[in-house]
């Protein structure tokens, strides 16, 4: 067992008959939380990120459904209709070669979703159990798997996925996946290890393992409670991290490649060749899907935050 | 404090290695012979033999890394096979551009962030608080790929105050030059405003709690003295942190207004250079832009431990 440091000591004075019982995991992280619970009005996460879950949520849904919705097919070309703005048959209008616009948004922001949290919840589950591991167990894993993440998290991502990819033909939806898992997984193992490292030495972890508690029941009923917060935070803003990376990747014509439509190439599009001029709702309507989607989940994360009292994470 | 650079030293130079690595690797990703992918039509015996000089292929994988990094230390990055063009040259043409347009952006970033932080963090939570962060939190849901094409939208094709792509040198004149790089810095500063507006401001509000600060009121010293003599400067190494995280933004948002503005920096050459399977240049290419971002990162890193003693203890 590790030496605990002197403040913890002089701390677990006072504190002891509070926080000292085994099994505390759970009990520890509700003393951290305001008194009523996670919906109620008072006190609770309130009414911003909920409207913001529900957005995202629906964003979500219009994607998953996009083949079964009443919208036209996203590279049907409508000749009648080239180039116009919004009106009832076309609710945002059309592109130069009369596809779509709504329909193109809600079908290129399946490409945006998938890679904004299929990597992000694979480095969950992997840098997670890494960095739970690492941070309660310090010893030469720990020291290994940080100098990983470390020479990971020093690659400049976007450059190295999209000089992988020139190599690593032909671009797919699971190798993007894939490559964005390796961006991911360092920076969630920092998280995550950081914040085990914090409980760790705390009175109700030292004692669940004085009175013999298992490890993995130590790991995942005394530690993981608390360490959610944090990960779920940071989880959402890696959501915006990975979305903006696609994006830009699809704007360079680096990510899925046409025809499939994916919310970076119709911007891209609708900036080539005086579109910019002819037709600005090309560019706008992706532009602005990215941004509600962007906002919602930054505001979301922002409020997570300060609910659960995190400190911004340094990394 | 030698320990310390020593250290610092060690990794660079490893991570340095490990870059050269994988930037080697990448030709064998090809699939089937990377000579014949590499050379494509240009597969002349001529242009064979000197690949096969800068490659060493028909050598063992380990010396073939040592002939290719020999080159590299050489100055030889090797050179295009469709222009003919040497990767050296290109970025000779290159890096003065990204130089540019990351100090013009960084210059008013700072220009707006600090009075903006300055003004807010004196009185929190007041209207022009409130402005400022709310403004700066919409900013953050802004990439470069979003801004960039609204603010040619905006100055180049409705008010045409600016061109909405090319480039002009320095050397056809100040003005023409800062005309073709100020919508550019402008989008890719907005990032960074972000970054060192949120982290000034609550450094500075932290500052100005400190019993110094009150010791100087008491003193009878002005607002803006104490604000500029006696906060700034211990609140300023978050600014300096703050450069440190924005460096990745900058590099990825560098890319994407290079393509968007056709300005022939890295990112724009190295782009073009994939949309032409021009392998060898993107090797090269990569190799020096994944060393500079290493090098630049490790600079910042450095610099701040050895402004803030506080940061090795942590």
């Amino acid at each position: 067992m590790p030496e605990l440091p002197s403040y913890v000591a002089l701390e677990s004075e006072s504190t002891l008959a509070l926080d000292s019982t085994p099994g505390m995991g759970v009990q520890a992280l509700q003393s951290r939380l305001p008194a009523s619970g996670l919906f109620s009005r008072k006190g609770g996460l309130g009414l911003t990120f909920w409207i913001c879950l529900g957005w995202v949520v629906f964003m979500i849904l219009l994607a998953v459904l996009a083949s079964v919705l009443p919208i036209k097919a996203p590279n049907f070309q409508d000749y009648s209709a080239v180039n116009v703005g919004p009106t009832a048959r076309h609710l945002l209008g059309t592109d130069d070669l009369g596809r779509d616009l709504l329909s193109r948004v809600i079908f290129g922001s399946r490409v945006s979703l998938v890679i904004g949290f299929a990597p992000i919840l694979a480095g969950l589950v992997i840098g997670g159990a890494a960095g739970l591991l690492a941070g309660y167990r310090s010893g030469p894993a720990d020291t290994v798997l940080n100098a990983v993440s470390f020479v990971l998290l020093a690659f400049p991502a976007l450059l190295a996925i999209m000089v992988i990819e020139t190599f690593w033909k032909p671009v797919s939806l699971f190798k993007l996946t894939v490559m964005f898992t390796f961006v991911a997984a360092p920076l969630l193992f920092r998280v995550i290890r950081a914040t085990t490292l914090s409980f760790s030495s705390r009175e109700f972890v030292v004692a669940a393992r004085a009175t013999g508690a298992k490890t993995s029941r130590l790991l995942l009923r005394e530690l993981l409670p608390n360490i959610v917060p944090a990960a779920v935070s940071f989880a959402l803003i890696g959501v915006a991290i990975a979305i903006v990376l696609e994006g830009s990747l699809a704007f360079l014509g680096l990510s899925i490649g046409l025809p499939t439509s994916s919310l970076g190439n119709i911007i891209n599009d609708g900036v080539n060749s005086n579109n910019l001029t002819l037709n600005p709702f090309i560019a706008l309507w992706p532009s602005l899907y990215i941004f509600l989607l962007l906002t919602a989940l930054n505001l979301m994360a922002d409020r997570l935050r300060s609910y659960f009292d995190l400190r911004e994470v340094t990394l | 404090m030698l320990r310390f650079t020593a250290t610092r030293l060690v990794q660079l130079v490893v991570i340095c290695f490990l870059i050269s690595v994988f930037a080697f690797l990448l030709v064998h990703l090809l699939p089937g012979d990377p000579t014949l992918a590499i050379l494509g039509p240009n597969d002349t015996p001529a242009a064979r033999a000197v690949l096969l000089h800068q490659l060493g292929l028909n050598k063992g994988l380990l010396a073939q890394y040592g002939t290719w990094i020999v080159n590299i230390f050489h100055g030889n990055l090797g050179a295009s096979f469709l222009t003919k063009q040497t990767v050296t040259n290109a970025l000779s043409v290159a890096v003065p551009i990204d130089l540019e347009l990351i100090v013009v952006s960084q210059v008013l970033a700072l220009l707006v962030a600090i009075p903006m932080a300055l003004i807010a963090a004196l009185r929190p939570n007041r209207a022009f608080d409130r402005v400022a962060t709310t403004s700066t939190f919409a900013m953050l849901s802004l990439p470069t790929f979003v801004a960039g094409p609204l603010l040619v939208l905006v100055f180049a094709v409705t008010l045409k105050w600016v061109p909405a792509t090319g480039f002009n040198r320095l050397s056809q004149g100040l003005g023409p030059n800062l005309k073709s790089v100020i919508l550019p810095s402008v989008a890719l500063a907005i990032g960074s405003i972000t970054v060192y507006y949120r982290l000034l401001r609550a450094d500075l509000i932290a500052t100005l709690q400190e019993d110094f600060v009150t010791m100087a009121r008491s003193k009878g010293l002005s607002t803006r003295y104490i604000l500029l003599r006696h906060v700034m400067r211990p609140s300023s190494f978050s600014l300096l942190a703050g450069a440190g995280i924005s460096i990745g933004t900058l590099f990825t948002g560098a890319f994407v207004v290079e393509v968007l503005f056709q300005l022939p920096g890295i990112g724009f050459q190295l782009v073009q250079a994939i949309y032409g399977r021009d392998y060898l240049v993107v090797q090269g290419m990569a190799l020096v832009a994944a060393v500079a971002f290493v090098v630049v990162n490790f600079g910042v890193d450095y610099l701040l431990t050895v402004l803030d003693p506080r940061v090795r203890r942590a």
